[in-house]
């Protein structure tokens, strides 16, 4: 596997060198005491045509946050990921991702970005006729590009370990060979999620990962993919719209509904009958 | 109570309908004229065709006629299959170009499928005439008129088969910062395969059925042979000829079913 040093870890270094030195350090502080903001959505509007999805939307979110984008089916949160990770153009507004301007940014420039964030989507879009670990060694394509990411059978071995590695921590490893749609639903969001780790990413956005699973296989779904989370200490975004895992998982909750961001609260401060409000 | 009556069973067209109506009837007979529509010659046609089969019966089944006609028929399938594969091989980079939303802008996109639609309106017989003036008379000019039809017709449908893919893998592969030109590859392409497969045998179908007739303007292949024999009122033969393209014309298209079950039929 590859591994880097995280944001986190540069920033905690000088903190050690004072304490040992005993320097007073005169220098800004606010790198150190301020968290790292991830996502900057700034007055976010979104419309297909005339038809506004939503408008006015403003938040940011910091390193290692796990928040919950939750709306009743149609409030626009698919659109507001895709928003924010630059695969649609926003109508007004701007949104910085990992400190970086995403909506007026280059094509080269938001690549290199994408490459550093994840995304499951719903429906997992798995490469059908591709085996397990072709469609995983596809997560690689944004920082390796090329002919040698088509395929398990061309990637390097390096490669391939970091794929294979992936699929061992979604218990998937077995399925390696095996052709990506003769999987069941929970194995397929697994291999997608094995897919959006495999670029070790700083932020991984998941789009109701478990609407398309029976609840026990969504329970189990979810459980991994925080666990994982918390492992590789990144930010997540999911959306959802049951109640209860947005409760669960979420420790900051951004409410869609009527084309605007009407909630934006500490899990901890609310309550089921808080959420419901939001479907009416 | 009041029973309303059925409507009546024959709408009466209005006006601009009725004209529409006349002018296509009119234009009909027009076109009939114009094709020299002859109830005579219909009456006379079945003893004249019978007296053209009495002549033609038997085929010519002469043992040095056959195997001549064989390896006539052999260079027309090689001219057919060496066309239709560099044709469907060709096809594949001009599709790209030409599917929208790809990798290529509308423009591209506009041009390119215009350009095909100009290649598949010219028929294949007449590229044959423009590669024996271009390259001289042979096997190698009826090759290329294959590929360049292939092109026509492959370029156009491939083009569609990816813009008929879903789209979902694509966008997820994008979000992974992966190139447009990888995304292609490894999501569009994968997904258009089988639909890929079925376009490409039916190519090669088409590729045989006009190989067969290339001939007749000099491009090679067993079409020469049905020329000669009309011109030389050898019935018979050219009889032994026309039996032989629809035995291999059926034949292809039935290892082409066959071939087209076999590598895409159980993946759905
Ligand atoms: N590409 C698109 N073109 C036009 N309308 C769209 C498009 N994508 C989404 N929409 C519309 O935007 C609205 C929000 O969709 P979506 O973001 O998928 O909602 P959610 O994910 O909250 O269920 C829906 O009314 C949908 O029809
Ligand atoms: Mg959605």
């Amino acid at each position: 596997m590859r591994s880097s040093v995280t944001d986190l870890d540069l920033k905690q270094r000088p903190l050690n060198g004072d304490a040992r030195t005993g320097v007073v350090h005169t220098a800004p502080v606010s790198s150190v005491d301020v968290p790292v903001v991830d996502i900057e959505a700034h007055s976010v509007a979104k419309s297909f045509g005339d038809n506004r999805i939503f408008s006015d939307v403003s938040f940011r979110l910091e390193r290692g946050a796990s928040v919950a984008l939750v709306g009743a089916n149609g409030a626009g949160k698919s659109t507001l990921l895709r928003c924010i990770m630059g695969l649609i153009p926003v109508s007004s507004g701007s949104v910085r991702l990992l400190g970086q301007d995403a909506t007026g940014a280059r094509a080269s420039d938001l690549r290199r970005l994408r490459a550093r964030v994840g995304l499951v989507s719903q429906k997992h879009n798995l490469v059908p006729r591709l085996s397990v670990l072709s469609n995983v060694i596809h997560g690689l394509l944004g920082q390796e590009p090329g002919l040698r990411h088509w395929s398990q059978t061309l990637a390097p071995a390096p490669s391939r370990e970091a794929a294979m590695a992936a699929l061992e921590s979604v218990g998937l490893a077995e399925f390696a060979a095996r052709r990506a749609d003769r999987l069941s639903g929970g194995q397929s969001q697994r291999v997608a999620i094995a897919r959006a780790l495999v670029s070790q990413p700083k932020v991984l956005f998941a789009d109701e990962p478990t609407a398309s699973l029976d609840p026990a296989a969504g329970e189990d779904v979810m459980e991994l993919f925080f666990q994982l989370a918390r492992e590789h200490g990144v930010t997540v975004v999911f959306t959802s719209h049951n109640i209860e895992h947005a409760l669960h998982y979420g420790d900051r909750i951004l409410g869609l509904a009527e084309g605007a961001l009407k909630l934006d609260a500490m899990a901890a401060a609310l309550t089921t009958s808080d959420l419901r409000g939001l479907y009416d | 109570m009041s029973h309303r009556g059925a409507p009546s069973r024959f709408e009466r067209p209005s006006a601009v309908a009725f004209l529409g109506y006349a002018f296509g009837i009119a234009l009909i007979f027009w076109c009939l004229s114009g094709a020299g529509f002859s109830l005579e010659k219909v009456m006379t046609a079945p003893p004249r065709f019978a007296d053209f089969a009495d002549r033609a019966f038997p085929p010519n089944l002469d043992p040095k006629v056959l195997t001549r006609l064989g390896w006539k028929m052999v260079e027309t399938l090689q001219i057919a299959v060496a066309g239709a594969v560099i044709g469907v091989i060709l096809s594949l980079p001009v599709a790209l170009l030409a599917a929208r939303g790809l990798i290529a802008g509308p423009w591209v996109n506009q041009i390119t499928r215009v350009t095909l639609g100009f290649i598949r309106a010219v028929p294949d017989i007449a590229w044959a005439l423009v590669f024996v003036v271009a390259v001289g008379l042979g096997p190698f000019a009826g090759m290329l008129a294959i590929v360049i039809d292939t092109i026509g017709f492959c370029g156009r449908f491939f083009a569609d088969d990816m813009e008929g893919t879903d789209k979902g893998p694509a966008e997820s592969l994008t979000a992974t910062g992966a190139r447009k030109i990888d995304v292609v590859a490894c999501a569009t392409i994968p997904a258009a395969m089988p639909a890929f497969v079925s376009t490409a045998l039916y190519a090669l179908e088409k590729a045989v059925r006009s190989s067969t007739i290339l001939g007749l303007v000099g491009a090679g292949g067993i079409g020469i042979e049905l020329k000669v024999g009309f011109d030389l009122f050898d019935y018979p033969t050219a009889m032994t000829v026309i039996l032989m393209i629809a035995v291999v014309v059926i034949g292809i298209e039935q290892l082409s079913g066959y071939a087209r079950k076999q590598i895409i039929g159980e993946q759905r």
